[in-house]
């Protein structure tokens, strides 16, 4: 008890090393830029207390929780032997945690209005929904097979700047083919798919394959799983915006 | 107070949602799979649930002090009055210096919003880990947070100057294509990994009002076509600015080799 409280307390002072940036950015512009005061101070403070509270909490429970569940799971795939159900639970993990990211629900609503005032939809609620919809499927579905991907990497030992680079050449080509309108929101999909709780999971799913998989090195076979994750969303939204 | 406590209640409400998903899947397959006990099981699952406050007490926080004035503040540093654009008279045209106080803004908030992302923070606690704390936690964090200010910086410029978004990044590809030759392997992945980390939570809604703000307020730009493509920058450069601190280190450590060597011949 004793430990937990003095591991607590460490971490709270970093976090709120990390929060001070913020603060003095923010205060900076709205007094000496912008010239205002700043509105609801004491809502402000208790809102800031709140993050740092938070973040401390987040971190030490990453520590006890998150990774220790990503890497036992990871060498529990690995003892019983199965390639298959592992390739089945990454890709069961990138489509469920992504197919609900509440991220990926706002761009995709936004994509869907973008899609209906550039005429590539009917301008209706229904088509909207649907389009939405049907975007944030064929995201969380490149998210499923970008996590199988790079499981499927981590086993064999590819290199990973391969499958980058194929990613990357991916993206040109469809840039070259996909209306213009949706180009930009592809883009985004990328950087928006992988949440706070996805990232640590997925991070020691990978580190923990590449250390139980013989002759891997968990820092340049374990990384490289998110990397992916956030390269496929960018091809298959292109090529969602390509069809419709 | 009483609003706080309710804003929380939400907070809670919306990441056991979204954790939910997760929970199953990792259960289940563990239950019907795996089919092993799980050692620690009581810690992880404490683990679990500090998890969850912290992130729900996180956004609420978020939610309460820093998103409304993030958001505003990026509303009026890009309107036309605070810059001192005349927009009345006819012949204005958007001329890129006049945001010099956006560009700049930009930069500020791309950094320190990446510093406090706890996404990228999970993954350098990892790294470090597993480098046996070659890479420092620290350090890695601020050479992401380099790399999103300088792209988000960049990314305002683009908006502003109405270039096409694609020339921007197909060009950071490039580079990163051209990095990954020279770079040393091991560091390789983590560096792609740190691109897709670095916008969660904290940064973009605050970079994404800053993107949809200026495209509605820079003439000829529309916020639906031209708002986008923040995120993007955000995730490109940080890949660049890692892997430039692990050239730039080895580099460091291997004159400090190359002088003690010198030193010894002497």
């Amino acid at each position: 008890m004793k430990k937990l409280l003095l591991h607590l307390g460490s971490s709270l002072v970093d976090s709120i090393k990390d929060l001070t940036p913020i603060i003095v950015i923010i205060a900076f512009f709205q007094l000496a830029v912008l010239r205002q005061p700043i509105p609801d101070l004491a809502d402000m403070l208790v809102g800031t207390m709140l993050v740092v509270l938070g973040l401390t909490l987040f971190v030490y429970g990453l520590k006890t929780g998150l990774f220790p569940i990503g890497e036992t799971m990871a060498h529990g795939f690995a003892r019983k032997g199965s390639i298959t159900w592992l390739l089945l639970f990454a890709f069961a993990l990138g489509f469920g945690t992504t197919v609900a990211e509440p991220a990926l629900i706002a761009v995709a609503d936004e994509a869907a209005k973008i899609a209906a005032a550039g005429n590539m939809i009917e301008n209706t609620q229904v088509a909207i929904t649907d389009y939405a919809d049907g975007l944030r499927l064929t995201v969380a579905l490149s998210v499923g097979l970008a996590i199988m991907i790079g499981v499927m990497r981590i086993i064999k030992g590819w290199p990973i700047h391969f499958l980058i680079m194929g990613g990357y050449a991916g993206v040109v080509i469809m840039t070259g083919f996909a209306p213009p309108e949706i180009i930009g929101i592809a883009y985004d999909s990328g950087g928006v798919t992988t949440s706070t709780i996805t990232v640590p999971l997925v991070t020691a799913l990978g580190v923990g394959l590449s250390t139980s998989v013989h002759g891997r090195n968990p820092l340049t076979d374990g990384f490289g799983l998110v990397a992916f994750a956030s390269l496929t969303p960018m091809i298959f939204v292109m090529g969602y915006g390509m069809l419709l | 107070m009483i609003a706080g406590l309710l804003g929380f209640f939400d907070a809670l409400i919306a990441t056991i949602h979204d954790v939910l998903p997760i929970a199953a899947i990792i259960f289940g397959f563990q239950l019907f799979v795996l089919r092993r006990r799980i050692p620690n099981l009581p810690q992880l699952l404490i683990g679990f649930v500090f998890v969850i406050i912290g992130l729900a007490l996180f956004l609420q926080g978020l939610e309460q002090a820093l998103f409304p004035i993030g958001k505003l503040m990026a509303e009026q540093l890009t309107a036309p009055a605070f810059l001192g654009i005349d927009t009345a008279a006819g012949h204005y045209t958007p001329d890129w210096h006049y945001y010099i106080w956006v560009y700049l803004f930009a930069a500020a908030i791309g950094f320190s919003t990446t510093i406090a992302e706890p996404s990228l923070i999970a993954v350098a606690i990892m790294a470090n880990q597993v480098s046996g704390g070659t890479v420092g936690i620290r350090g890695l964090r601020v050479a992401v947070a380099i790399g999103v200010s300088v792209g988000i910086a960049l990314g305002t410029y683009r908006i502003v100057s109405g270039t096409p978004l694609h020339y921007y990044i197909i060009a950071g590809y490039v580079v990163v294509i051209l990095q990954t030759m020279i770079t040393p392997k091991s560091i390789v992945a983590l560096a792609y990994d740190s691109g897709g980390v670095t916008t969660s939570t904290v940064t973009v809604p605050l970079v994404t009002a800053l993107g949809l703000g200026l495209a509605s307020h820079v003439p000829g730009r529309n916020p639906l076509l031209d708002g986008f493509g923040l995120i993007a920058f955000a995730s490109l450069f940080p890949i660049m600015s890692v892997m430039a601190y692990a050239q730039l280190s080895e580099w460091y450590a291997r004159r400090i080799k190359r002088e003690q060597s010198d030193s010894w011949e002497e």
